[in-house]
C-alpha cells in the first residue's frame, strides 16, 4: 500500500507541474521555484506533514519535498534557539545539496553537451 | 501579460492589418494567434508525467526500504535516497540522455529532485569552455540558484517566525 | 530619386547578379525534405571544432568560400563581405572575417540578416562602390539555444509553438552586371540571376512577449513588407513564381496567409516559408525551423539552383527577423518583428 500512495501522490505532483507548464507561460526554472516555495509554506502551516506520512517518498522526492525538508529543518531548529532556526533548513538538506553541487561540478567538468537530433 | 506600455510606432501604413501595439490590440492579436497555435497534448503529457513521476517516487521508496532494512535510520536512508537520485540524474545529464527522457516524460522527471539536479548540470556543462571557475563553477547555479535562494530564504523566514512564536 | 519607387522599395537599375551560392547545413537539416538542394551537409554538428561558436564560424566561412569558388572569382576580387549571425555581437561573422582578410561590414538583423545583407550588397554594387560582394548569414542550434533559451541538456518540454534554430549557413556572391558573358555550367548555358528590387521593412511590434511564439511575432512584419513591396512595384502576387518568407514556421505561415487574404491578396499557391520547408513534421521541430541560416540556406540552395535551371523565373524572398535580445526578453519587453524583401529574377535587362 505504501508503494501505491508513493506512486499516486508523486504522480499527482508531476501532473500539477505538467499542467502548469502546458497552460501557463511559466518557464521551467519558475515552476521549480514555485514548487519549492509552496512546499515550504505548506509545511509551515502543518499541511504537508500528513502528505509525507501518507505517501513517504511520494511526497519527499518531488520538489515540494525539498521545500518541506528546508522548512522542517528550520522549524525543528526553532526549538533550539535563533541561530538554529536560521541554519536548520540548510542543515537538514546539506547532504543532498552537497552531493548535487559536488557531483554536479565533476559531471559538468567531464562531459560535454551534444547536439540534439 | 499586459502590464507595460508598448514601443513607439511610427505612423501606420494604410493597410488594414497594421497594428498599433497598444494593450488592446496586443490582446486581440494574442487571441487571434491562439487559433493558429496547436494545443499541447494535455492529456497524454499529463499521463506520461504521472506514470514516470510516480515510478520515480515508488522506486525511491523501494531504495529507502532497502536501506532501512540494512539498519539505517529513516533520516539517513532518506538522505541516501536523495543523493542517489541526484547523482543518477546528473550522470544521465552528462551522458546526454536526460533531455531525451525529459522530452518524453516532461514534468515526470522535472518535478522530482531529478529535475533540480538536471538544471544544475545542464548549464554548467554548456559553459565548460568558459573555464572551471567562471564557466562551470558559476553556471552551476544559473538556473538552480533561484530555487536555492528562494527556498533557503523562505525556510529562514519560517524558522524565525517559529522561533518568535514559541 | 530615380532608384526609389513607392515608399520603401529600392529599384536597382543596373540589376546586380548573383553569380555563386553555397548552402551548408547541419546533420538534422540534412535529413530533412530539402536535403537534395544543399551543397554541403555536415556529418556532425561540431564540424571538428571545440566550441559551438567556432563550429558556426567555420560553417559561415566555408559557405562563403565555396560560394566564391563556385562563382569562379578570385578572393582578391572581392571588395566587401557583408554577413551576420545571432551570437553575441555577431561573433561568428567577425571571426570568419578575421580569417579571410577581406574588408568586412557586420550586419545584424536577427533572422532577417540574409536579405538585409543582400539588399546592402546590391545597393553598393548598384551605386558603383563595389564590383563583387560576398554576402552570408549563419545560425547554429547549439549556440542560439543556450543564448536565447535553455541549455541543451536541460530536460524541458518545448511547447508546440516553439521553433528549431537551424544549424545552417548560406553564402552568395553578388557581382556587378557587366552583361555579355553568359553563365555556363557543365558546358550548359544556365540562367543568370538578377536582383531587381529590395523592400526595406519597418519594425512591427504586436506586443507578443513569448520567445516561443516567434512566428506569430514576425508574421505581421512579413505581411507588411509583402504588401508594401507589391504596392510599391505595382505587381500582383501572381507575378512571382514563389514568395518565400524566412522563418515564420507553421504557425506564422498560417497567420501570414490569413492576414494576406484579409488584405485581399490570395497567395497560398505560390507562397511558402523556409522554416516550414526545412524540416519534416516527423523531425519533431514543432513549428518548424528558424534562425538566420534557415532562409540563407534555402535561398542559396533551393531557390538559387531552381532559378539557375530556369524553373523559377521570379522570386520574392522575405527574411523575417525577431529583433529581441536576451536582456529584452528577461525584462519583459515585447518582440519587435522585421522583414526585408528582395526580388530576384532571371529575366534581366539586356
Amino acid at each position: 500500500m505504501d508503494y501505491f500512495y508513493a506512486f499516486l501522490i508523486g504522480g499527482i505532483m508531476c501532473v500539477i507541474g505538467q499542467i502548469l507548464i502546458d497552460t501557463t507561460k511559466l518557464t521551467a526554472p519558475r515552476v521549480l521555484v514555485i514548487f519549492v516555495v509552496a512546499g515550504a509554506i505548506l509545511t509551515a502551516f502543518g499541511w504537508y506533514e500528513p502528505i509525507v506520512k501518507l505517501a513517504k517518498n511520494g511526497a519527499t522526492v518531488p520538489l515540494p519535498g525539498f521545500g518541506y525538508a528546508l522548512a522542517k529543518g528550520a522549524m525543528d531548529g526553532a526549538k533550539d534557539g535563533f541561530m538554529a532556526a536560521i541554519s536548520g533548513g540548510l542543515k537538514n538538506t546539506a547532504a543532498g545539496l552537497t552531493a548535487a553541487i559536488g557531483f554536479g561540478y565533476i559531471v559538468a567538468l567531464i562531459f560535454t553537451p551534444k547536439s540534439k537530433r | 501579460m499586459s502590464k507595460k506600455q508598448q514601443k513607439q510606432q511610427p505612423q501606420q501604413a494604410q493597410q488594414q492589418q497594421s497594428k498599433k501595439p497598444n494593450k488592446e490590440v496586443t490582446k486581440q492579436y494574442e487571441q487571434y494567434v491562439k487559433q493558429f497555435t496547436p494545443k499541447p497534448k494535455y492529456f497524454s503529457n499529463s499521463l506520461k508525467a504521472f506514470v514516470v513521476g510516480g515510478c520515480i517516487c515508488a522506486a525511491a521508496l523501494y531504495i529507502q526500504n532497502l536501506l532501512m532494512d540494512k539498519g539505517l535510520s529513516e533520516k539517513t536512508a532518506g538522505a541516501y535516497v536523495t543523493v542517489i537520485l541526484v547523482c543518477t540524474a546528473q550522470l544521465l545529464t552528462g551522458f546526454g540522455v536526460f533531455d531525451t527522457i525529459g522530452k518524453f516524460a516532461g514534468a515526470g522527471v522535472f518535478v522530482p529532485i531529478t529535475g533540480f539536479a538536471n538544471s544544475m548540470v545542464a548549464p554548467a556543462m554548456e559553459y565548460k569552455k568558459e573555464g572551471p571557475v567562471l564557466g562551470v563553477g558559476a553556471k552551476l547555479f544559473s538556473l538552480a540558484g533561484a530555487v536555492l535562494v528562494c527556498g533557503i530564504t523562505v525556510s529562514a523566514i519560517i524558522g524565525m517566525i517559529y522561533y518568535f512564536i514559541k | 530619386m530615380k532608384n526609389k519607387i513607392g515608399k520603401q522599395t529600392l529599384q536597382f537599375s543596373s540589376m546586380p547578379r548573383i553569380i555563386g551560392a553555397h548552402a551548408l547545413v547541419g546533420e538534422k537539416e540534412g535529413k530533412g525534405p530539402m536535403a537534395k538542394w544543399f551543397d554541403t551537409i555536415l556529418e556532425e554538428d561540431t564540424y571538428g571544432e571545440k566550441t559551438w561558436e567556432k563550429s558556426e564560424s567555420k560553417m559561415l566561412k566555408q559557405s562563403l568560400l565555396l560560394a566564391l569558388q563556385q562563382s569562379g572569382l578570385d578572393k582578391d576580387k572581392i571588395d566587401i563581405i557583408l554577413s551576420g549571425d545571432l551570437i553575441n555581437q555577431i561573433m561568428s561573422s567577425s571571426y570568419m572575417a578575421r580569417d579571410l582578410a577581406i574588408p568586412f561590414l557586420g550586419v545584424y538583423g536577427a533572422c532577417s540578416t540574409m536579405t538585409e545583407s543582400m539588399t546592402l550588397g546590391s545597393i553598393m554594387i548598384d551605386g558603383g562602390y563595389a564590383t563583387n560582394i560576398l554576402v552570408g548569414a549563419s545560425s547554429h542550434y547549439c549556440t542560439a539555444e543556450r543564448q536565447f533559451r535553455l541549455p541543451l541538456e536541460h530536460g524541458n518540454h518545448r511547447p508546440p509553438s516553439a521553433q528549431w534554430t537551424a544549424t545552417a549557413s548560406g553564402g552568395m556572391v553578388l557581382s556587378a552586371n557587366d552583361k555579355g558573358d553568359k553563365a555556363v555550367k557543365h558546358g550548359k548555358e544556365v540562367k543568370e540571376l538578377y536582383i531587381s528590387h529590395a523592400t526595406i521593412g519597418k519594425i512591427i511590434d504586436t506586443g507578443i512577449k513569448d520567445a516561443n511564439q516567434m512566428g506569430a511575432a514576425m508574421a505581421p512584419a512579413a505581411v507588411d513588407t509583402i504588401i508594401r513591396h507589391l504596392s510599391d512595384t505595382g505587381r500582383s502576387p501572381d507575378f512571382y513564381d514563389i514568395i518565400l518568407t524566412g522563418d515564420l514556421g507553421h504557425i506564422g505561415k498560417d497567420i501570414a496567409i490569413d492576414l494576406l487574404s484579409g488584405a485581399g491578396l490570395q497567395v497560398s499557391n505560390n507562397y511558402d516559408d523556409c522554416g516550414v520547408l526545412l524540416f519534416d513534421k516527423k523531425q519533431d521541430t514543432h513549428s518548424g525551423g528558424s534562425g538566420c541560416g534557415c532562409s540563407a540556406c534555402i535561398f542559396s540552395g533551393y531557390i538559387y539552383k531552381e532559378m539557375r535551371l530556369g524553373k523559377i523565373k521570379n522570386a520574392l524572398l522575405i527574411s523575417t527577423g525577431a529583433l529581441l535580445s536576451t536582456i529584452s526578453s528577461q525584462q519583459g519587453e515585447s518582440i519587435p518583428g522585421i522583414a526585408h524583401a528582395v526580388a530576384v529574377t532571371t529575366e534581366g535587362v539586356s
